[in-house]
C-alpha cells in the first residue's frame, strides 16, 4: 500500500488549487473570538461542510498551529481535542474505531463541551463507587446528587 | 437492539458514555448537515428515538445503492444509525429466503402498519410485469403492496428515483420511478448512481431523529444534500470564475487542476454533495480526481449525449433546454434562486461564445 501511494505522488499532478475558502474562515474565527473573549457565546465550524481543494485541511491545521493544550479522549473512537497557538480556538478531530474520521470541527470557546464531565456520568460514577464501598452511600454522610 | 428501547438507551447498554453520546450526535448531525448549533437538539431527539422498522425492496438495479451503503467508511457512527433501524426485509442482505423471506415482509407490514419507512432501489418495469418479479410477484404489484401502509418511501438511488440507467433510451422494460407510481406517499429521492452512502444514513438518521422527512427540492431530494449544485461548491470554482479552464485531460492546465468545464463536467446543472461530502473515507471524489461529473443524480442523465461535451456545446439541446435544466435543478430559495439566476446568465455567456 505504502509504495502504491508513494508511486501515485510520483505522479507530476501539482494541484494549485485554492478554494477561496481559508481567508473567510479565518475571519469567521476572528470574529467568533472576539466575541467570546467579551463574555459572548462560542462558536462551531463544521470542516466537513466546507468546499475545501486538497490540502487546505491540511493547511488550515498549519496555519492555527498548536497551542499548549492536547486532550485526546476515547469515546466510540479516539478524539484529539487540539487548541491551536490561538487560546480559545480548538481543533477538534473525532475518529471512529477504525481510526477513520468521522467528523472535523473547529471550535471557539473557553472549554469545548465535550471535555467537561458529564451529569449522567458522573451520577452513574457515584452508584457505581456506592455499589463498590461497604455501607453504599450511608457512610458518604451526604446526598449523593 | 431490543425493539422497545430507545436509541439512548441501547447506546447507554453497550457502555456508550455521555461523552461518546455526543461525539455520535456530532457527527451525526454532521452527517445530516446540519449546523453544529442542532447538536443539542439531535442529542434531545436520538436519546429518545425508538427503533422504526424499515422494509427495503430492490427491483431493476445493480446492487450497487446497497454496496455503496454497506461498504461505507464510518462503521461507528453509520452501523449505529444501521443499528437503530429494524432492517426487517433486504433480499441481498437477509438469511431468510423464498416463502421465509416473503413472511417476515408481510409480518413487519402487518405490525408496524402505518408507520414503517420502505426503501426501494431499482427501477419498476411496467412495460410487461414478468420483466422482473420477487417470489412470482412482479415489482410494479411487491411496490404498490408494500407502500399502502408505509409511513414514507425513500427511493434510493436514480433508478428509483427517476427512472436511471433502464428508463434510457430505448427503455425496452417500460421503466419508470417510484414516483411515477405512489402517488399518496412522502417520497423522499436519494438519487445518485450511487448515492453517497452518508446522504443515504444521513436521510435515515433525520426521520430517525424527527421522525419526518426532510426539507425537499422540487425532484423530492434531501435540500440538505441536494440544495446546492456541484459546481457552486466546486473547490475548482476560482478557476471557472478566472477563464482557467483544461483542455485536454493531460495538458497543463489539468496537471494545474483547473476547471474541467470544457472536458464535458456537468457541474453546473447537477445538485449533489459529492464536492463536500466526498467518496472513499472523503477522500475524493470525480472532480478531485480529475474527471468531470457526470451529472449522475439528475433525471436522465444518461441520455444528455456524450460524458465529455461541454454544456454550452449544445449537449443539453437548445439553449432554452439548457436554461429550463438549469432552472429546473435549482432548489427553492432565495439562495438558490440567486445562484440559479447567476448561473442562467453564465449559460447565456458561454452559450454566446461557443455560437
Amino acid at each position: 500500500m505504502v509504495n502504491i501511494m508513494s508511486a501515485l505522488e510520483g505522479i507530476a499532478v501539482r494541484v494549485e488549487a485554492a478554494s477561496g475558502n481559508i481567508t473567510p474562515l479565518l475571519h469567521e474565527i476572528r470574529h467568533a473570538l472576539r466575541r467570546v473573549a467579551q463574555g459572548g457565546e462560542g462558536t462551531t465550524i463544521d470542516l466537513g461542510s466546507l468546499p475545501l481543494a486538497p490540502g487546505e485541511e491540511k493547511r488550515i491545521e498549519d496555519l492555527l498551529g498548536q497551542g499548549e493544550v492536547r486532550a485526546e479522549l476515547n469515546a466510540l473512537g479516539p478524539t484529539v481535542v487540539q487548541e491551536t497557538r490561538y487560546p480559545g480556538v480548538w481543533y477538534i478531530t473525532h475518529r471512529n474505531t477504525e481510526q477513520e474520521v468521522v467528523a472535523r470541527f473547529i471550535e471557539v470557546t473557553r472549554m469545548p463541551e465535550l471535555l467537561l464531565a458529564q451529569s449522567e456520568d458522573m451520577r452513574r460514577a457515584v452508584s457505581e463507587l456506592d455499589s463498590k464501598l461497604p455501607g453504599g452511600n450511608r457512610d458518604v454522610g451526604h446526598d449523593d446528587h | 437492539m431490543r425493539k422497545d428501547q430507545s436509541l439512548g438507551e441501547y447506546l447507554f447498554s453497550q457502555g456508550v458514555s455521555r461523552r461518546g453520546f455526543l461525539k455520535f450526535c456530532s457527527a451525526t448531525a454532521s452527517l445530516m448537515a446540519l449546523p453544529p448549533s442542532m447538536v443539542g437538539r439531535v442529542a434531545a431527539a436520538l436519546e429518545s428515538a425508538r427503533r422504526p422498522s424499515v422494509i427495503w425492496l430492490s427491483f431493476q438495479e445493480c446492487t450497487g445503492c446497497t454496496e455503496s451503503l454497506t461498504r461505507s467508511h464510518a462503521p461507528t457512527v453509520e452501523s449505529l444509525i444501521f443499528d437503530a433501524i429494524s432492517l426487517d426485509y433486504h433480499h441481498t442482505l437477509q438469511a431468510a429466503a423464498g416463502f421465509a423471506a416473503e413472511e417476515a415482509r408481510e409480518a413487519a407490514m402487518r405490525e408496524n402498519a402505518g408507520k414503517y419507512l420502505l426503501v426501494v432501489d431499482g427501477s419498476i418495469p411496467i412495460g410487461n410485469p414478468a420483466y422482473s418479479t420477487i417470489a412470482g410477484i412482479s415489482n410494479l404489484d411487491m411496490l404498490k403492496e408494500s407502500a399502502a401502509n408505509a409511513a414514507a418511501i425513500i427511493a434510493v438511488g436514480t433508478c428509483a428515483s427517476f427512472g436511471g440507467i433502464p428508463h434510457a433510451n430505448p427503455n425496452p422494460t417500460g421503466a419508470v420511478s417510484v414516483s411515477d407510481i405512489i402517488k399518496d406517499k412522502p417520497i423522499i429521492n436519494v438519487s445518485g448512481c450511487p448515492p453517497i452512502p452518508v446522504v443515504i444514513t444521513g436521510v435515515l438518521a433525520h426521520f430517525l431523529t424527527f421522525g419526518s422527512i426532510p426539507d425537499l427540492d422540487e425532484l423530492g431530494r434531501p435540500k440538505a444534500f441536494f440544495g446546492q449544485s456541484i459546481h457552486d461548491r466546486c473547490y475548482r470554482r476560482p478557476f471557472y470564475e478566472r477563464g482557467q479552464f483544461a483542455k485536454t485531460f493531460d495538458d497543463e492546465g489539468a496537471r494545474l487542476g483547473w476547471c474541467l468545464y470544457e472536458l464535458g463536467c456537468k457541474g453546473p446543472t447537477t445538485y449533489n454533495a459529492c464536492a463536500t461530502l466526498k467518496w472513499n473515507e472523503g477522500t475524493s471524489f470525480p472532480i478531485g480526481s480529475g474527471h468531470g461529473c457526470i451529472g449522475c443524480s439528475e433525471p436522465d442523465f444518461w441520455d444528455k449525449g456524450s460524458f465529455y461535451r461541454p454544456i454550452s456545446a449544445g449537449l443539453w439541446g437548445s439553449r432554452e433546454a439548457l436554461l429550463g435544466a438549469a432552472a429546473a435543478g435549482a432548489a427553492i430559495g432565495i439562495g438558490s434562486a440567486l445562484a440559479a439566476r447567476s448561473r442562467k446568465k453564465k449559460a447565456v455567456a458561454e452559450e454566446a461564445k461557443s455560437s
